[in-house]
């Protein structure tokens, strides 16, 4: 079985709640095959709520979702979701038993742990792994059977470095091979990487389009200051960058001397942070 | 210390469950235990058989609870009748009235035993029923010494699997969930009833060789006789470990920490060990706690273990045991499914055409099942 080419997975105009807490509201996502789709934001935005109902495992209160079979899916959760008391070994015969995987399934195996880099660790319990090896074998759990859409929920999240990389390369081989990814992340250089980027905030959707695309959108304009030239009227909409502070000048009129900064996407994710914040803190205002 | 107390608490007031179990638990276990802790025997359950039947049943001691009168039937039916478990004491009248009435009891029931052996004993030699069976010496069938292990060990079997099956399956989906592999389950292509059977298969092998350890042992060490069809004995062993996994897995999916999950199949324990008929007698319990019960799995275990080891029993007579737990095994097995259900496919199962099948490959086109309806 291989991914079937054009298809396109999603949700639209999604609301889930908690109880009374709304965890994602009128949220929608594009995940096309053969494409890295990140979903970006901060603790609480609801990137973890919006992948588990992509995959199933939340029911929404409104809105579609569209996905494929259950078996057709590869889903890394946010906590691996490998069986720490297995053998790396055991935790892909079962993955291949739970999928009915039998045909080629050895050589299978084998090539995916080596591009792995756990083929020497077949028989060490997955509980006595490195985080990124942990992270790893979820990769190899998620795709074994070659599925159509793979979620991965931050896969790289308190990794190593070196590993990061080593799972981007399977995340890029999993998707030159067909398959549709969706991924969360809270590293803005990883998401740039992506094919599409949807930032949520709160639940809601700030952005979403391609990084480069969302990046040159930034309204105003952006430039690099000591931190001892951030004046107090600038301050809040300012942020470290190195030993500068970046600042976000809405009107575009920059202060003498300073010089245009081209936007990247993490400066982009913030502004649209900052813009939502004001927004909610004038609503709370009047409100009030 | 005061940092520590002050924690727990905090955290002992977010645990309800737990804050709840120790402060209402003793009371309830108190008033339910005070009035099934009963060995007083008040009814009898009898048969009378013989020519003289009718005339005999009319004047026994008012112990006995007399659920038959069948002046065809002679010794053999008698027998037959306590096997059967259809009463404990059986009256054989005479073919003449100068002879004596035989008074068989079953040695199974030990209080209701006793009780029939005082109430022949006391009856005064001038009354009808004194002179009926006053100076009879009762028959103790199938347990003639009336040995306590003979009638305890069947029912501790029962009991021992029920401790170690309850807990084990118990913390299963609770690990499962706090290692957060259950949402792992939840995506991969199970049904909620895959997960149920796939959780208890291994233990109910387990627990069958334990079972077949522990009689092997009842036999060899206490002599416990095995009069019955191991093949019968077995089936209701099976139905049982069904139903006692099955609560444990139950208790699983309702708990969200292993500490909950043991609370919870502590509570199920003491209660079966109370109110089964392994202790006290079912009949000298309060009836209404009495009906507690009849809805726990080691009561109709108990009957099938006793009646078959010890008298002999035909699966015939204890099909209502049997009934019993498949009911229950088909309870447990219905509400564990639909508590795995919430967990395993919130959104319900998606489709993307009904063509597809398992191996099959998924078109292109995509599904769009609405949220709220799917």
């Amino acid at each position: 079985m291989t991914p079937s080419a054009g298809s396109v997975w999603g949700v639209h105009d999604l609301t889930v709640r908690y109880g009374h807490r709304l965890a994602l509201d009128g949220v929608s996502l594009r995940v096309p095959s053969r494409q890295v789709t990140a979903v970006v934001g901060g603790d609480g935005s609801g990137k973890s709520t919006l992948l588990r109902t992509l995959a199933g495992a939340v029911r929404p209160v409104s809105g579609s979702v569209d996905r494929p079979l259950a078996r057709r899916i590869g889903y890394v959760s946010a906590t691996s979701g490998v069986y720490t008391d297995l053998t790396v070994d055991e935790n892909i015969i079962f993955v291949a038993r739970a999928y009915g995987l039998h045909e080629g399934l050895p050589a299978r195996i084998a090539a995916l742990l080596e591009r792995a880099g756990l083929s020497s660790a077949r028989g060490r319990l997955a509980g006595k792994l490195s985080g990124g090896m942990r992270q790893k074998l979820a990769f190899v759990l998620a795709v074994l059977a070659e599925p159509e859409l793979l979620i991965l929920d931050e896969p790289t999240t308190g990794v190593d470095p070196v590993s990061r990389s080593e799972i981007w390369r399977l995340i890029a081989d999993a998707a030159a091979r067909g398959a549709a990814i969706a991924l969360a992340t809270t590293y803005l250089d990883e998401a740039e990487r992506a094919a599409q980027v949807l930032v949520l905030d709160r639940g809601r959707a700030l952005l979403a389009g391609p990084p480069d695309e969302v990046a040159a959108a930034l309204p105003g304009a952006l430039c690099d200051l000591p931190p001892a030239q951030v004046t107090a009227d600038l301050a809040p909409l300012s942020w470290r960058n190195g030993s500068m502070r970046r600042v976000w000048v809405p009107g575009g009129a920059l202060p003498t001397g300073a010089a245009a900064v081209q936007p990247r996407l993490a400066d982009a994710v913030i502004v649209a942070c900052l813009q939502a914040e004001v927004s909610a803190s004038a609503s709370a205002g009047s409100a009030a | 210390m005061w940092a520590i107390a002050v924690k727990e608490f905090l955290q002992l007031r977010r645990d309800r469950r737990t804050v709840a179990m120790l402060l209402l638990l003793p009371f309830v276990f108190l008033i339910v235990f005070g009035y099934a802790a009963n060995f007083d025997v008040k009814s009898v359950r009898a048969v009378v058989v013989g020519p003289f039947a009718a005339q005999a049943a009319a004047v026994l001691p008012k112990v006995f609870d007399v659920v038959a009168t069948r002046p065809a039937d002679g010794r053999a039916q008698a027998v037959d009748s306590l096997r059967r478990g259809e009463a404990v004491v059986a009256i054989v009248t005479p073919s003449s009235l100068s002879g004596k009435p035989q008074l068989l009891v079953d040695g199974t029931e030990f209080f209701a035993a006793r009780a029939a052996q005082v109430a022949v004993a006391s009856a005064p030699s001038t009354s009808a029923a004194g002179r009926l069976v006053g100076s009879v010496k009762p028959q103790i069938l199938f347990n003639p010494e009336l040995r306590t292990s003979v009638i305890m060990i069947p029912g501790l079997l029962g009991l021992i699997l029920v401790f170690i099956g309850t807990i084990a399956t118990a913390l299963g989906v609770v690990r499962e969930r706090q290692a957060g592999t259950m949402e792992q389950l939840a995506v991969m292509p199970f049904r909620p009833r895959d997960v149920f059977l796939g959780k208890i298969a291994p233990y109910l092998l387990l627990a069958a060789v334990d079972m077949a350890v522990v009689v092997a042992a009842g036999l060899l060490v206490f002599n416990v006789p095995f009069r019955g069809s191991v093949l019968a004995f077995a089936l209701g062993a099976v139905l049982f470990l069904f139903v006692t996994l099955g609560i444990g897995v139950l208790i699983s999916t309702v708990s969200q920490t292993q500490g909950q999950a043991i609370q919870l199949a502590m509570m199920t324990l003491l209660p079966q060990i109370l109110l089964s008929g392994f202790i006290f007698p079912l009949y000298s319990i309060a009836a209404g706690i009495r009906w507690i019960g009849y809805v726990l799995p080691l009561t109709y275990f108990v009957r099938i273990a006793r009646g078959i080891m010890v008298r002999g029993a035909p699966v015939s007579s204890l099909w209502f045991s049997f009934l019993m737990l498949a009911v229950l095994g088909t309870l447990v097995f219905s509400l564990s499914v639909l508590r795995f259900r919430r967990d395993l496919a919130p959104a319900g199962r998606s489709r993307t055409s009904p063509a597809i099948s398992a191996g099959e490959e998924s078109p292109p086109r995509p599904d769009a099942s609405a949220g709220a309806a799917s």
